[in-house]
């Protein structure tokens, strides 16, 4: 029987299950999604986009998955107990696939906005969701139809027009389970009109039995909105994450995307953008810090669906030991998308001969107006520079970890946060220095 | 006066090509030696095998600098125990601010020498003092090393960097290239300013025009991988007038 063939058995044999616990606007969606998982299957090696990533693998193992939603006693205060110093966050969790509000210390939310159980207001008030939920992700590929198919629940954050939540908004994803686990979660976030918030997304999922998550994350920016996210990949070796974000912009919106993997094991980030209202902005940045043999995918579309639209990319990797690196990056400019201004840019830097990265910078222009650039670049680091700084007497260890600070502070710089900033660069600071090897703040993994 | 640098019999290669050719050369306590020579006759060759620069490797001859085998010290205990090189091309790190740079480099030899790390307000008050002795802008200081420097802003970031680091040995190598007359003025005053009885410089040159303001003790002429010709300081103006020919000509072989 084929790996496909398993999940779509388990998907028939207990859809009941499944979509009794779930709202009707989840259960809509999922006929339709395992019809094309079935059709599409699992991606395979020979499948161009998924070249490097031998994803059918990672679902061989025999996951449990909870869809008869057992309830995980879980305190989401002793379970993680890290925060970022000096920032006031309103703070939620996901664990597993179920939402857990932390109350308490959360700061009261503007009036009108929702940070819930995707699931609860699904079934409370589905008018709201309907036209949003699972747009963009149908068009997706089989591990996105994979997640409509089997999504219970997860994060909804909804802002009205005209409102700006001012303090960061925290939400802790982690798994717990006592054996191998499979789950699959679902985030969307809507900002109407004028809005603006900022979202820190911490993957946590740190077992040392083998886990898989897979995330669906759909964002709509209204006319005038504003979002900052920030996703921060803090797992275990044991772990694969595939992460799809769509995102559709409309007009005079702006996005700025920070996604730093600092551990993790196999993961696979999707990225796509879709700039569809004039004036929209987009910014998509990376960076990924590897070693032994961990493995990060990251695939990107920048959408330019319209003209005079601005999107900005930055992707840079450090690889070590005997990791692997996938930066694949997309901007497609469409016929009508005139006097688009639109950059990437790829840097990667491989330690060891051991080390792979496969950069595959790709513009797809089909306007004669617009101003696009892409770079891209595999090298170690300099010689020359290492030695200069040998001369001044910083010795050859502390000149390389300098070298290589420097390389991501590029990225990390583009966080407009302060207190996140700072402590993401202590993090690549440790994590460079090869103290991070697991998270501290987790309670699961001390 | 003790000696502080003696090289023997110096040979060393790049790419298996032999580029010094048995270098003989003494620098005791307090002198200023001025190396001269054509291009390609191996200046920037014996400032980098002194330095310890991995791209050369020394064939043949002995080096001792403070009566220690300077050949088994690593690059960095070189710099530590006052070995210091003005690059004739400094390196740009993006990235990495002239401040943290600069604290890096104080504190590992502080770290050798079995000091405590300078306090944060004692290093930023000699940050201060050793800027203004070089006119280095304080917006300078910011940046990233030599990132988008001009060729004088390099240079003297460079001699800063001297006057940070107080070395006992200092290698000038063309550190007049690319400088205007006022910039070379400013730096070789700061040179001269850093100047202790027991410091002791190596000024690698082209032309007479710096060693008019670094008074050398004792002019060579590097030429072929070799020590040609040594001299007092009137050798400068010999050069000057008569170029190298004459000096090539009498070792033709």
């Amino acid at each position: 029987m084929s790996q496909e063939q398993e999940y779509i058995d388990i998907f028939e044999q207990n859809r009941s299950l499944v979509e009794g616990h779930c709202a009707a606007l989840l259960n809509k969606a999922r006929g339709n999604a395992a019809a094309r998982f079935k059709a599409a299957g699992f991606p395979g090696l020979k499948d161009e986009d998924w070249l490097h990533s031998n994803v059918a693998g990672k679902f061989a193992v025999n996951y449990g998955m909870n869809l008869g939603r057992v309830e995980v006693k879980a305190d989401s205060r002793t379970l993680f107990t890290c925060d970022v110093p000096n920032l006031n966050t309103h703070q939620a969790f996901i664990v597993n696939d179920t939402f857990c509000a932390v109350k308490g210390n959360s700061k009261e939310l503007p009036e009108g906005v929702l940070l819930a159980s995707l699931n609860d207001v699904a079934r409370n008030n589905p008018s709201l969701l309907e036209p949003y939920y699972n747009s963009l992700a149908k068009d997706g590929d089989s591990i996105a139809q994979f997640n409509t198919m089997f999504a219970q629940d997860g994060l909804l954050l909804y802002i009205p027009r005209n409102t700006a939540v001012d303090d960061t908004i925290q939400v802790v994803t982690l798994l717990q389970a006592n054996v191998e686990m499979l789950s699959n979660r679902r985030l969307l976030v809507i900002l109407e009109e004028n809005s603006s918030a900022s979202l820190l997304v911490c993957d946590h999922s740190s077992m040392e039995k083998q886990t898989l998550s897979t995330q669906v994350t759909e964002i709509f920016i209204g006319r005038g909105a504003s979002l900052d996210l920030y996703e921060l990949e803090e797992t275990a070796y044991s772990n694969t994450r595939l992460g799809q974000l769509f995102v559709r912009q409309d007009s005079d919106s702006r996005f700025n995307h920070n996604g730093i993997t600092l551990t993790n094991g196999f993961t696979r980030n999707y990225v796509n953008v879709s700039l569809e209202g004039c004036g929209a902005e987009a910014s998509v940045n990376g960076l990924v810090i590897g070693d032994k043999d961990q493995h990060t995918d990251n695939r990107t579309l920048v959408d330019h669906k319209v003209g005079n639209c601005c999107s900005n990319e930055l992707y840079k990797y450090i690889l070590d030991d005997k990791s692997t690196g996938v930066f694949a990056g997309k901007m497609l400019i469409r016929p009508n998308a005139q006097h688009t201004v639109s950059q990437q840019t790829n840097r990667n830097l491989c330690l060891t001969s051991g080390a792979h990265m496969y950069a595959q910078p790709q513009l797809e222009i089909y306007a004669d107006d617009v101003k696009c650039s892409h770079g891209s670049t595999v090298g170690q680091l300099d010689e020359n520079a290492l030695f200069y700084m040998q001369q001044r007497g910083i010795p050859a260890d502390e000149a390389r970890h300098l070298l290589m600070y420097a390389f991501a502070g590029e990225v990390i710089d583009n966080i407009r946060i302060e207190a996140l900033r700072d402590r993401l660069h202590m993090l690549v600071e440790k994590r460079l220095r090869g103290e991070l090897n697991h998270c501290k703040g987790c309670a699961l993994c001390k | 006066m003790e000696n502080l640098l003696e090289i023997r019999n110096l040979h060393a290669t790049i790419d298996g090509k032999e580029i010094l050719k048995g270098i003989d050369l003494t620098v005791k306590a307090g002198e200023v030696h001025a190396i001269m020579g054509p291009n390609g006759s191996g200046k920037s060759t014996l400032s980098n095998v002194l330095v310890g620069h991995p791209a050369y490797t020394v064939t043949e001859g002995e080096v001792y600098y403070k009566g220690k085998n300077l050949l088994e010290l690593s690059p960095e205990d070189r710099s530590h125990e006052g070995l210091f090189l003005s690059f004739q091309y400094p390196v740009e790190i993006p990235g990495v601010s002239i401040t943290n740079f600069m604290r890096a480099a104080i504190n590992a030899k502080r770290q050798y020498l079995g000091q405590e790390p300078m306090n944060a307000t004692e290093f930023l008050k000699v940050m201060r003092e050793k800027r203004a002795l070089v006119n280095l802008d304080s917006k300078l200081a910011n940046r990233s090393v030599n990132e988008g420097f001009s060729g004088g802003e390099k240079k003297r970031n460079e001699i800063f960097q001297m006057a940070m680091l107080e070395p006992t040995l200092s290698i000038l190598d063309e550190t007049d290239s690319g400088l205007d007359i006022d910039a070379l003025r400013i730096v070789a005053e700061g040179v001269n300013k850093l100047k202790r009885e027991d410091t002791s410089s190596l000024v690698i040159t082209h032309y007479q025009r710096l060693l008019d303001y670094i008074k050398p003790d004792i002019v060579h002429v590097l030429y072929n991988g070799r020590i040609v010709k040594t001299a007092g300081p009137e050798l400068v103006m010999e050069l000057e007038e008569r170029g190298y020919d004459w000096i090539k000509n009498e070792n033709r072989q």
